[in-house]
């Protein structure tokens, strides 16, 4: 994509510096009354990439992708995609941008191939060819069973991908992805990640927001870690895993009640506390060095404390985001599954009902 | 209306979708955006067919009962009360009609399906237009079943065939019109129950406040100002004329009138209000 490309849309159409971008916001602000939303973020998506914003629940996350998807003003600030300005062309920006929501938008009152129908000719797709890409999409997202089906009988993992098959239909070159796989169960969450990597595969540019570390983890290529709106830290997963520390140091007591005990322990040998997971027993440890794990179990020994599994690994984003914000994302049991092997789906996956409130991070999402 | 599909198979190229972006909804689009909406409105409406108690269990009950509570006391008998109340049923119908126009917009707008269609490259108008244009069957059903149960109870109406056919025509676009003042009230209203409230305190004194069900000449001065500028009255007086000696009075201009008064300035206000929702 070059700029002499871009020249042939005329107009005021002009591309900016971001022409060879998918996304560039600089300073982008929203505020709802006092409270400000989105504080001045900066991102820039490359053509081709997914990119992860992270962070819990009102951090700003989904008003930074309204915005960018025109549902939302931008209020100071300005945004770019594929060099077009959003503000001053929210026409255009529809027509680059395919948006899935937190919450499925497809009509309740109409069956899934009528919904298809329905977008498709909104956007000027004549009837027939609505109807082949209907049954295409159908198709393709695993949905022909179901096709003429209320989409009240749907299960929440039919209508999210009834909802991206919505947002597929003109092939948008770049898609919004609002938390894809929030309050989907671990195998629909692996087939919707396989579909996002396959919208790679096709050319596509994703932005997508979560709250879940390791699908960050497993899906972007970069990553904004978003905390009261502001951007706290940016790079690929692993960048900002060594920005952390070496090594992390995972313990699983063998008696719950003894984890004030071994806190107090690693606190004596390491000179900091460890970070303790809502899973009865289990605490974190980050080390600078992988060795210093020996003392701390030595120390446990001697203290009489007993455990029932340890494991050292790199740490997972959980720690990136204690380590970049001073608190906590949300509970949960902390990465390093993939060090582990095999056993991805057993790791960070969280419902959404287990974020746990701390240090004011539990506000909620635009109001 | 074209919109460049990548061909299903081969990459999709960023730089070609800008370049083949349209820049603005022309008018034709518009139209064609609102036929299907139009038609989403309309399939909404078979599956839920509760919806259209109100159209048609409203003009048969209230046809009756009116009739057979005022009729005596203010024609005499039931049979000449009719030519005064039926074009008033009508009037009133139309008017209870299009305020659910208001109501169910609220509803479907708190849906999440709203979202896309905000999200959509589409005229703006076309997710408010489109249910309005469904609702005109609504009010056709209502004009039809109020006529039809007059006929049942002995009105004979003197303007034929032609001028009932242009009564109900002109009662459709009254309602058509004026519903654009309650899609208003559905996009600025919180709930759909405030839509309900405030519909309703619109609506009680325009069509109770009217000529509708009694005579201008029994009113005291002050009410008989009010009812005389009602523009449900210019409505109610335009119908009757047409229904009852096939007569176009200047009363269908006035009313006429005051329809694009409304639609001008409800319209553009119910876009913009729609608009700030995102």
């Amino acid at each position: 994509m070059s700029i002499t490309e871009l020249g042939r849309a005329g107009g005021d159409l002009s591309p900016g510096a971001g022409a060879d971008l998918a996304v560039r916001t600089e300073g982008l602000v929203k505020t709802f009354g006092e409270h400000r939303a989105v504080d001045g973020i900066d991102l820039v998506v490359r053509p081709g990439e997914i990119f992860g914003v992270l962070g819990p629940n009102g951090a700003g996350k989904t008003t930074t992708l309204r915005m960018l998807a025109t549902l939302l003003t931008i209020d100071a600030g300005r945004a770019e995609i594929f060099g077009v300005d959003v503000a001053a062309n929210p026409h255009v920006i529809r027509q680059l941008v395919g948006v899935t929501g937190q919450y499925a938008s497809v009509d309740e009152n109409l069956t899934a191939r009528e919904n298809l129908w329905l977008f498709s000719r909104l956007q000027g797709i004549a009837a027939p060819r609505a109807r082949r890409i209907a049954t295409e999409l159908l198709g393709q997202f695993g949905l022909e069973k179901a096709a003429d089906k209320p989409i009240a009988q749907f299960s929440g993992g039919m209508r999210r991908r009834l909802d991206l098959a919505a947002s597929l239909i003109t092939r948008p070159p770049l898609i919004f992805l609002d938390e894809p796989t929030t309050g989907l169960d671990p195998r629909t969450r692996g087939q919707m990640w396989d579909t996002i990597r396959g919208l790679v595969a096709d050319g596509c540019t994703v932005l997508l927001t979560t709250q879940y570390l390791d699908e960050a983890d497993q899906l972007a290529d970069r990553v904004a870690v978003i905390d009261h709106g502001r951007k706290v830290a940016e790079g690929t997963p692993d960048e900002l895993k060594t920005a952390v520390g070496n090594s992390t140091l995972q313990l699983l007591l063998a008696e719950p009640d003894e984890v004030p005990t071994a806190a107090q322990v690693v606190r004596r040998v390491l000179g900091s506390d460890p970070v303790l997971s809502p899973e009865r027993g289990r605490l974190n440890v980050a080390l600078d060095q992988a060795d210093l794990a020996a003392d701390v179990l030595i120390a446990l020994r001697t203290a009489g404390v007993s455990i029932s599994s340890v494991s050292v690994a790199k740490p997972s984003l959980d720690e990136v985001f204690l380590a970049l914000t001073g608190h906590e994302t949300g509970g949960g049991e902390t990465g390093g599954t993939e060090e582990s092997g095999g056993t991805e789906e057993s790791g960070g996956y969280r419902e959404s009902g287990g974020y746990r409130e701390s240090a004011g991070s539990g506000r909620e999402e635009n109001r | 209306m074209s919109t460049v599909i990548a061909p299903a198979r081969g990459a999709v190229r960023a730089a070609d979708r800008v370049a083949a972006a349209r820049r603005r909804v022309t008018l034709g689009e518009t139209l064609g955006q609102t036929l299907v909406m139009a038609w989403r409105a309309l399939k909404k409406m078979r599956r839920n067919p509760e919806q259209f108690f109100d159209v048609a269990f409203q003009p048969i009950l209230f046809t009756a009962m009116f009739a057979f509570v005022f009729g005596g006391a203010i024609a005499g008998d039931v049979e000449s009360y009719l030519p005064l109340m039926i074009p008033g049923i009508l009037s009133q119908t139309v008017l209870t009609t299009c305020m659910a126009t208001g109501t169910q917009l609220r509803e479907d707008l708190e849906k999440g399906v709203f979202d896309r269609f905000k999200s959509l490259p589409i005229a703006r108008i076309a997710p408010l237009a489109g249910p309005m244009v469904a609702d005109l069957l609504r009010y056709a059903i209502a004009a039809t079943l109020t006529f039809g149960m007059g006929l049942v109870m002995g009105y004979r109406p003197g303007g034929g065939a032609g001028g009932v056919l242009g009564a109900i025509l002109l009662a459709i676009l009254t309602g058509w019109s004026l519903a654009w003042v309650f899609t208003w009230v559905g996009t600025i209203a919180r709930s759909a129950q405030a839509v309900q409230g405030i519909s309703m305190m619109i609506l009680f004194p325009l069509t109770f406040l009217s000529n509708a069900f009694v005579p201008v000449d029994t009113l005291p001065g002050w009410l008989a100002a009010f009812v005389r500028i009602n523009p449900v009255s210019h409505l109610v007086t335009a119908a009757r004329d047409l229904a009852n000696s096939a007569l176009i009075s200047g009363e269908v201009a006035w009313t006429l009138l005051a329809c694009l008064i409304v639609v001008a300035i409800f319209a553009p206000l119910s876009v913009r209000s729609y608009k700030r929702h995102m």
